[in-house]
C-alpha cells in the first residue's frame, strides 16, 4: 500500500462537530411518544434463591404498566459470544434471575410512567429471598471446606471421565486448544464473531491436525489440600490441582540450565470497565420489529445477540447505535440488560427508557478477571529465560468461564519468549459481578507479573534493564502459547527490540536510570521500562461501499462509534486507491436499517487490521469494475485503463467517477450491486441488495493470504517520584513506542496508545474492589471510591513514537493499537517504583501511598499477600 | 473505652444473623436512584402552600432564551435541560458529582448540573453545550480546539470538559498546561485521552486570546 496522501496523515474524523456541539446522541439521548421508564430490583445478597415475589402492592399504583421477572425470558441462550471467545452455556446469564449469583444482580424490572414512579413501585415490591453460601475470594473457595459460588460447585472444568487434566503437570491438557469455548466459528461468517481475546478462532481453525472437540466445560467442585497451602511459603500462592495446563520444551532441563532462580506470587485485582456512558437502553416496538437504541462497542455483531437476549429473528430488529460512551470491552456484543426494556417494551405495548445508574453499572457493567499468579523463573546470567513455570488462579466471576487466567500463560509466552514453559491454571467461580475481555485481558496481567520480576533478575545479575527485556524479546515471526496439535502459533511480525531501542533514545534511559533510586530531601526518584503486546487483526470481514451518480463515495461501516477513530480511517485506504479526496466521501454507520455490510466486532483492537483489509478488497472490487466499465463505454481493453483524480483514465480517453456511476446502474448485474460475490456474508448480500441501484456498488470478502497471528508490541518507559514520608507518587514522565506496522491516522495512534498506557497505570496505582468478605458485600462502587485516573494523575510529560514497518501478512500493512499498551503502562509504572523505594514494597496492584508507606516502615511487603479485593 | 460488650449479649446479635433474618422474612428492596416525576402520582400529592413548597412553573434562561418550563422541586438541573428541554448535550456520568460530564456555565461559573436544583438557578444565566456556537455555526474558540487536534476519543466526557475549560478561561485567560490541567481536575475521561484532550483545550485557550 503505497499512499500517503490520506493514510498516514492527521484529520479531522466526520462525527467530531456532532459531539463537540453535544448534537451527537447516545442511547440516552433519545426521546419516543409515550416513552416510559425502567427500574430494576436488585438483589441484596450476594447468592439466594427467590423464594415468593409479591407485586400486588405494585401492580395496584396507577402509573404502573408492566412487571418484567425471568418468568418473561427466553431460555439459556448456550452459545451465544460473550467476547473473548467465551461461549455462553446452558447456565448463562439471563438478565433477569430468581437465583441472584452476585449482590446488585437485577431480580426483576418495572416499567412506568415516570421513573419516581417506578422506583415507588421498586420499593412496594415484597421479595422473599432464601440465603445460600456464597463466596467472594477465589483462594478462600478453593481451602478445604471453603464455600461454593454456585450450588454446582465452584470451578469450570472439563468432564474428568474424557479428558480432562486433573494433577499437576499433566501433559494430557496441551491436548485441549482452548478453555471454555465450544467447537470455534469460522472467521467472518455466522453468527459467532472472533472477539477479543488470547486465541482468535481463526488460530484454532488453522491448527492441523484438528483434535476432535473437547466436550463442554461444566461446572464442579474443586478443593485443594491442607497440604498445599502448608506447603507454600510466606506469602505464596499455594499450587494446589489445577483443571488445565499445557508445557513447550524441557522444563527440568530449563531450571538446571539456570544461573539465578527467582520464584514470585503477584495478585492482579478485579476491575470494572466504568465506560463513563452507562449500558442505560431505549426499546419500542413498529410493525413487528424491534427498535432498540443501545450503547455498544460493534454495530451488526449485536444484532444477533439482541434477538436471541429477546427471542426474535435477527431481522426483527433494528439496532441505533450512533455514539457509544466508551466499553473497553463491556459492550463487545452489546448487554445482556438491553433485553428488559426490549421485552418490557412489548408487554406495556408502549416505548421503554432504561437508565442505568452508576452503582446499577457497577453491578452489571462488567469488569476484568483478577487472577493470582505464582511464577517460578530460571535465568542464564546473560539474561535470558530458560524455564518458566506458571501457575494462575481466575476470579472468574458467577457465570461463564473465562479467559483471562489462560491469556496470562499466552502472552507471558510472547512477550518474554522462555525456552521452556508450563502453564497451569483454574478458573474459580465467585459470587461478584460478572466477568468480560477488558483491554488487553490476561494481557495486562501477565506483563503485571512479570514485569517485576524481570527487575528483580536484571538486579541480581547486574544486567541493564533494557538490555534483559532485549536479550528475552519477540523476534519477527515469534512463537508464543500451548503447543496445540503439536505446534505452537506464531505473530506476524515482531520488532519489540526495535521499540526498545528508539523508547530508550526518546526517554533519555540512560540520564535517568542514572538518577534513579537517589533520594533529595524526602523524595526519590525512579524509572522503570516495560513491555506488552496483544492482538491486534482478525481477517475475513466484508467491505461495501458504493460511488454515487453525483462522484461521491458513501462507504458502509459495521464496527461500533465508540471513539476510536479506526471506523474512519479504514475507509480511507478505498479513498486513497480510488484517488477520492477525503471531502467527497460519506461514512454511514450506527443504524442497522442503513443496509451495512459483515464487520468484526469493534473489540480485540481488530478494527484496523481487519477492517483495512475489508476495504483494499471493496476497492479493489471498485476499480476492476471501473476498468470495465470505461472499456465498455470508451473501448479498449479493461488493463489499459487507471483509476486517478476521480475519473478512470487510459489510452488518452476518460471517463468521471459520476459518469461510470451511472453507467454501472444502467449496465445493472455486479455493476450496480444486483449480482454480488458468493463468498461474502449473508449479512452484507442482504445490505447489498438494499443498495442495488444506487450507483457502482463495491462488495468483497477479504480473502487474503496471513501467516501468524495479528500482534502489535509495545515499549513502554516511566519515571516516577515517590515521597518517602507521606507514599504520595507522581508519574514525572512516561515514553511510549508502538509497534504497530503501518501507521493510519498518527495523532489518533498516539492517543490510544497513551489512553492504553493510562489504563494500565490506573491499575498500578488506584483501581480496585473493595469487598466486605464476611458478608459478600461491595464497598467501592461508584467513581469515587474506585477512582480511574484524573488528569493530575496523567504522567506531566508523555513522548511518544510508532516504528512504522508495516506488517508483513496484510496487504496495508496496518494492525490494531487498542489494546496492546495496557501492560507496558501498568508494568512500567510498578518497575519505576520498585526502581525507587526496592523491589519488596508490592506483591499486588494497585500500589498505593498506604502500600508504599507500610512495606518502608515494615522493610517488606506489609499488605494482605493473598486475600483479593482489599 | 474499651468495648466490653461479648457476642452473646443480647444487644449484640451479629449483624449477618440480623440481616439474614429480616431478609428471610420479606423485606422490601431498596433502589432509588435517578428519580423525576412529570405527574403526581399515589400519595405524592403536590401540596400548595404546605411547608417547603414551592411554584413548579418557572423561567428558565438557558442559552440566552427564557423558557418557561414545569419543574418538580426536586429536580435537578441536568434532569431538566435533558428530558424537559431536549437538551441532551448535557450528558450524565454518575449523578453524583463524581465524573463532571453534565458541566454547565450558571453565571460564567461552571457547575456540575446533576448536583444543582433547578429552582436554585432561577435568575441566573444557564450555558450548555448546545448554547457554545454561534448561532450561524461558528464554534466557539474551545470548541475549535477540539476540532483542529482531534481531541477526545468516544467523547461522552466531552461536553463537560468543554464547558468547564470555557468557565475556567474566564477567570484565567492564559493558563500554563498545568495549571488548565488543574483547572478542568474535575471532568474524568474514561477513554484516558488526557494528553489529547489537554492539546486541545490548550489550543482553545490559545484561539481564545486571540479571538
Amino acid at each position: 500500500m503505497a499512499g500517503t496522501k490520506l493514510v498516514g496523515q492527521d484529520y479531522t474524523t466526520p462525527d467530531l462537530i456532532a459531539k463537540v456541539t453535544g448534537k451527537a446522541k447516545y442511547a440516552e439521548d433519545f426521546r419516543a411518544e409515550g416513552m416510559l421508564f425502567a427500574k430494576l430490583l436488585l438483589s441484596p445478597m450476594p447468592h439466594a434463591r427467590v423464594v415468593r415475589i409479591d407485586t400486588s402492592a405494585a401492580d395496584a399504583m396507577p402509573g404502573v404498566k408492566a412487571i418484567l421477572t425471568e418468568k418473561d425470558l427466553p431460555g439459556a441462550q448456550a452459545g451465544l459470544t460473550l467476547g473473548e471467545n467465551v461461549r455462553a452455556t446452558a447456565i448463562t446469564e439471563r438478565g433477569l434471575t430468581m437465583e441472584p449469583l452476585y449482590e446488585g444482580e437485577p431480580i426483576l424490572a418495572v416499567a412506568a410512567v415516570d421513573e419516581l414512579t417506578a422506583a415507588e413501585a421498586i420499593e412496594r415490591i415484597v421479595v422473599e429471598f432464601e440465603p445460600l453460601p456464597f463466596v467472594v475470594d477465589p483462594i478462600e473457595s478453593l481451602k478445604p471446606g471453603g464455600p461454593n459460588a454456585r450450588t454446582t460447585g465452584n470451578v469450570w472444568a472439563r468432564p474428568p471421565a474424557t479428558a480432562a487434566p486433573q494433577g499437576r503437570g499433566n501433559q494430557a491438557a496441551a491436548a485441549a486448544p482452548t478453555a471454555a469455548g465450544s467447537a470455534p466459528a469460522a472467521p467472518g461468517q455466522g453468527t459467532a464473531a472472533p472477539a477479543a481475546g488470547s486465541t482468535p478462532p481463526e488460530t484454532r481453525a488453522a491448527a492441523a491436525p484438528a483434535p476432535p472437540a473437547p466436550p463442554p466445560p461444566e461446572v464442579r467442585e474443586l478443593k485443594w489440600r491442607t497440604e498445599d497451602f502448608a506447603a507454600a511459603g510466606d506469602g505464596q500462592l499455594p499450587l494446589g490441582e489445577a483443571t488445565d495446563g499445557w508445557t513447550v520444551g524441557d522444563l527440568e532441563a530449563g531450571f538446571k540450565a539456570a544461573d539465578l532462580v527467582l520464584d514470585e506470587t503477584f495478585v492482579n485485582q478485579s476491575t470494572s470497565h466504568q465506560p463513563l456512558e452507562t449500558r442505560s437502553a431505549m426499546a419500542y416496538w413498529q410493525n413487528g420489529k424491534l427498535y432498540l437504541h443501545g450503547s455498544t462497542q460493534s454495530t451488526v455483531q449485536t444484532v444477533s445477540n439482541v434477538a436471541r437476549w429477546v427471542g426474535i429473528k435477527p431481522e426483527e430488529l433494528v439496532l441505533i447505535s450512533e455514539y457509544t460512551g466508551g466499553g473497553f470491552g463491556s459492550k463487545i456484543p452489546g448487554a445482556i440488560s438491553m433485553a428488559i426494556p426490549a421485552l418490557l417494551s412489548k408487554k406495556a405495548g408502549a416505548p421503554v427508557m432504561m437508565r442505568i445508574s452508576r452503582e446499577e453499572e457497577h453491578y452489571i457493567g462488567r469488569a476484568r478477571q483478577g487472577v493470582h499468579s505464582r511464577v517460578k523463573v530460571g535465568f542464564r546470567k546473560d539474561g535470558r529465560i530458560t524455564a518458566l513455570d506458571l501457575f494462575v488462579v481466575g476470579d472468574n466471576g458467577p457465570y461463564d468461564a473465562q479467559g483471562d487466567f489462560r491469556g496470562v500463560g499466552d502472552w507471558v509466552s510472547l512477550d518474554y519468549q522462555p525456552m521452556a514453559m508450563r502453564w497451569r491454571g483454574v478458573t474459580v467461580l465467585t459470587n461478584t459481578p460478572p466477568r468480560t475481555a477488558q483491554r488487553a485481558p490476561g494481557g495486562l496481567q501477565a506483563n503485571a507479573l512479570m514485569e517485576p520480576v524481570l527487575t528483580k533478575a536484571a538486579k541480581k545479575l547486574n544486567i541493564d534493564q533494557v538490555e534483559i527485556r532485549r536479550v528475552n524479546a519477540p523476534v519477527g515471526k515469534a512463537l508464543y502459547g500451548p503447543p496445540a496439535g503439536g505446534k505452537q502459533r506464531y505473530v506476524t511480525s515482531s520488532f519489540m527490540k526495535e521499540a526498545l531501542d528508539k523508547g530508550a533514545e526518546l526517554f533519555n534511559w540512560e540520564e535517568r536510570k542514572a538518577r534513579s533510586g537517589k533520594r533529595q530531601g524526602s523524595k526519590v526518584r525512579g524509572a522503570g521500562v516495560a513491555i506488552s503486546s496483544f492482538n491486534a487483526g482478525s481477517t475475513g470481514f466484508d467491505g461495501l461501499f458504493v460511488i454515487k451518480p453525483d462522484g461521491r463515495i458513501q462507504f458502509q461501516s459495521g464496527v461500533g462509534n465508540h471513539g476510536t477513530h479506526s471506523m474512519f480511517d479504514v475507509h480511507r485506504v478505498a479513498a486513497e486507491m480510488l484517488d477520492v479526496p477525503w471531502e467527497k466521501c460519506d461514512v454511514v454507520f450506527g443504524d442497522t436499517g442503513k443496509h451495512l455490510p459483515w464487520t468484526c466486532v469493534s473489540a480485540g483492537s481488530q478494527t484496523t487490521h481487519a477492517m483495512t483489509r475489508a476495504a483494499h478488497a471493496a476497492a479493489t472490487d471498485a476499480i476492476q469494475k471501473l476498468q470495465e466499465i470505461a472499456s465498455k463505454t470508451l473501448g479498449g481493453s479493461p488493463e489499459r485503463y487507471r483509476v486517478e483524480g476521480e475519473r478512470v483514465v487510459g489510452g488518452g480517453r476518460s471517463m468521471t467517477l459520476a459518469q461510470a456511476a451511472q453507467k454501472a446502474i444502467a449496465l445493472g448485474g455486479k455493476y450496480d450491486g444486483h449480482e454480488v460475490p458468493a463468498d461474502v456474508n449473508a449479512f452484507t448480500k442482504q445490505s447489498a441488495a438494499a443498495l442495488a441501484g444506487q450507483g457502482l456498488l463495491a462488495v468483497a470478502k477479504d480473502s487474503y493470504k496471513r501467516d501468524g497471528n495479528s500482534v502489535s508490541h509495545v515499549a513502554a518507559f516511566a519515571e516516577v517520584e515517590v515521597d518517602v514520608e507521606t507514599g504520595q507518587l507522581t508519574i514525572l514522565e512516561a515514553t511510549a513506542v508502538s509497534d504497530v506496522g503501518t501507521v493510519m491516522n498518527p495523532r489518533s495512534l498516539q492517543g490510544q496508545t497513551f489512553g492504553g498506557l493510562m489504563l494500565g497505570i490506573g491499575h498500578a496505582i488506584g483501581q480496585r474492589w473493595v469487598y466486605d468478605q464476611h458478608y459478600g458485600v461491595p464497598l467501592a462502587k461508584r467513581f469515587h471510591y474506585n477512582k480511574p485516573p484524573t488528569l493530575l494523575d496523567k504522567p506531566m510529560e508523555m513522548k511518544f513514537a510508532a516504528l512504522n514497518i508495516p506488517d508483513p501478512e496484510t496487504p496495508v500493512g496496518a494492525r490494531g493499537i487498542g489494546e496492546a499498551p495496557v501492560g507496558a503502562g501498568a508494568g512500567a509504572i510498578l518497575n519505576a517504583i520498585a526502581a525507587a523505594v526496592g523491589d519488596e514494597v508490592f506483591r499486588r496492584m494497585p500500589v498505593t501511598p498506604d502500600v508504599i508507606l507500610a512495606a518502608l516502615e515494615a522493610g517488606k511487603p506489609a499488605h494482605e499477600p493473598l486475600t483479593t479485593h482489599i | 473505652m474499651e468495648d466490653t460488650t461479648t457476642a452473646a449479649s443480647p444487644g449484640n446479635v451479629a449483624r449477618r444473623t440480623f440481616i439474614k433474618g429480616v431478609i428471610a422474612a420479606g423485606a422490601a428492596v431498596s433502589s432509588a436512584s435517578y428519580l423525576f416525576r412529570s405527574a403526581t402520582v399515589v400519595g405524592q400529592q403536590a401540596s400548595p402552600g404546605g411547608p417547603g413548597s414551592v411554584e413548579r412553573l418557572i423561567t428558565l434562561n438557558v442559552n440566552g432564551q427564557n423558557r418557561p418550563v414545569d419543574v418538580m422541586k426536586q429536580e435537578t438541573l441536568a434532569m431538566t435541560l435533558r428530558y424537559k428541554l431536549g437538551l441532551t448535550g448535557t450528558k450524565l456520568g454518575c449523578d453524583r458529582a463524581e465524573c463532571g460530564a453534565c458541566t454547565v456555565l450558571i453565571d460564567e461559573v461552571p457547575h456540575y448540573a446533576c448536583s444543582v436544583l433547578t429552582h436554585t438557578v432561577r435568575g441566573k444565566k444557564v450555558v450548555t453545550i448546545e448554547g457554545l456556537a454561534a448561532a450561524d455555526g461558528t464554534l466557539h474558540p474551545v470548541q475549535q480546539g477540539v476540532v483542529e487536534q482531534q481531541g477526545f476519543q468516544c467523547a461522552f466526557c466531552m461536553p463537560g470538559f468543554v464547558m468547564a475549560t470555557v468557565g475556567f478561561l474566564k477567570t484565567n485567560p492564559n493558563p500554563t498546561r498545568q495549571e488548565l490541567a488543574h483547572g478542568v481536575s474535575g471532568n474524568l475521561c474514561r477513554c484516558q485521552d488526557y494528553d489529547k484532550i489537554l492539546t486541545a483545550l490548550s489550543r482553545g485557550a490559545e484561539l481564545m486570546r486571540g479571538a
